[in-house]
């Protein structure tokens, strides 16, 4: 006897490549464990500092000097919701590695709120991953991590992570906030790392 | 790799006119803490599958012995359009068969101490919240419990009976019922949403250091967090559980 008999597709097909696991929403849903912070751009910093000590800040005034990339990419929520074709601007996390001296392996990113996750640096490298401002050419909402996030499309959306205040490049993995509390590590939604053990 | 359990309805308890309680019993339970939630995975004929995530409302529970069964509950509230909470709140029937996994979260979470607790819950938002209620009670834990529940009229309140009569192993548990629409005749306070009024009369004061756990829909969820600190409570004691699509 199958399981849950009766069950039919109720849902839309998407168009567009679905993860395994997921389905597609055209609204932009919030999830965060604690308050919105509520961070502004005069007082906004981010500061990254590199296994050896050496340290970079960026104020707002300077995140936005630098060169902007244009990102249009898709998003995969844990929660099984993925949104496609979203447009973002902001600053390539390759220009602000740009000339640091590093053997780090990984990263861990630290939020306004006290939030943390953590990547292999390699993911943070090449293109695919962004220090971002602006969401569909509009300020991004302090609920979606305004004034500024990670924004790493091919890894679940909690990796990137909002109200990003630091990058701290490591030698070794240390596990984030989610890592630490029943969530993968690494979190590919193509392999659908969702859980600690997946 | 992801442990999907087999797990039996054994019973249905319809809470509102759009929410039912599932008991569920599963093989090799491995346990929960109140406040969790699980992924239910339903499979129709053809092989599609959906999978979506529901809070317990049944409260903390011990591993399962032996491979032995234990019995859960999740609390669905039936979403007009949806694809798989209409089929659990109309079709799914005692003795079919669903796959269960979890339990998943460790944060938004409650185990017996002795600080005080306020919860906040903003419609369906309750079900995880009562199951932090229903842990207290078993537990026989005198933890000082105040729970602000915001629905829209008295017939949308789920766990109506048990939470509008707080039984003897209930003790320190105060419950406020804040209506938005429509409120009952004997109700002190006018019918409107959640304001800061509401939070200083019922939750409890942030000198108290209250753990403060606020569930709903993202808006409510917003809202109340904003107000909480505006009346000075250390964010890093509120903790937030959001649902619901937003238009921003």
């Amino acid at each position: 006897m199958p399981l849950t008999p009766g069950f039919r597709r109720r849902a839309r097909e998407s168009e567009h490549d679905l993860p395994p696991g997921q389905y597609e929403t055209r609204d932009f849903p919030v999830l965060s464990a604690g308050p919105t912070p509520r961070v502004t751009t005069d007082r906004w910093s981010l500061d990254l500092t590199a296994e050896s000590g050496e340290q970079r800040s960026w104020t707002w005034q300077d995140l936005m000097a630098l060169p902007q990339s244009t990102p249009t990419v898709d998003l995969h929520c844990v929660t099984r919701w993925s949104k496609f074709g979203t447009h973002w601007t902001g600053v390539d996390v390759d220009v602000l590695l740009d000339g640091v001296e590093t053997s780090a392996s990984y990263v861990t990113v630290g939020s306004y709120g006290g939030y943390t996750t953590n990547l292999p640096l390699a993911d943070l490298r090449g293109g695919r991953a962004w220090i971002v401002h602006t969401y569909e050419g509009e300020p991004l909402h302090p609920e979606h991590g305004g004034p500024a996030r990670l924004l790493v499309p091919h890894l679940y959306l909690w990796k990137s992570a909002k109200w990003v205040r630091s990058i701290t490049l490591m030698a070794h993995d240390r596990p984030g906030f989610w890592e630490t509390l029943g969530y993968h590590d690494y979190g590919d939604p193509w392999r659908e790392q969702r859980y600690r053990g997946d | 790799m992801a442990t999907w359990r087999r797990a039996t309805c054994v019973s249905r308890t319809a809470e509102t006119a759009s929410a039912v309680t599932l008991e569920l019993d599963v093989e090799g339970w491995p346990g929960n803490l109140a406040g969790q939630h699980v992924d239910l995975r339903l499979t129709a004929d053809d092989g599609y599958t959906a999978t979506r995530s529901y809070s317990l409302s049944s409260p903390a529970a011990a591993p399962s012995t032996q491979g032995g069964r234990r019995r859960v509950a999740v609390t669905v509230q039936r979403v007009a359009d949806g694809e798989v909470s209409p089929y659990l709140a109309d079709d799914f029937a005692v003795s079919d068969e669903i796959e269960v996994r979890g339990p998943i979260g460790e944060w938004f979470v409650w185990e017996p101490d002795g600080t005080p607790v306020t919860l906040i819950a903003g419609g369906s938002g309750i079900v995880p919240l009562v199951s932090m209620v229903r842990t207290r009670r078993e537990a026989r834990s005198r933890t000082p419990f105040r729970l602000l529940y915001s629905v829209r009229t008295p017939a949308d309140r789920m766990f109506r009976r048990e939470l509008a009569h707080p039984g003897p192993d209930d003790q320190a548990l105060d419950v406020a019922f804040l209506y938005t629409r429509e409120a009952p005749e004997e109700a002190a306070r006018p019918v409107g949403r959640i304001e800061v009024a509401d939070l200083v009369s019922w939750a409890w004061p942030p000198d108290f250091a209250p753990a403060t756990f606020v569930c709903g829909p993202t808006g409510f969820v917003e809202s109340v967090a904003a107000m909480l600190i505006s009346l000075g409570h250390d964010p890093a004691r509120i903790k937030t559980e959001r649902f619901g699509p937003t238009g921003v």
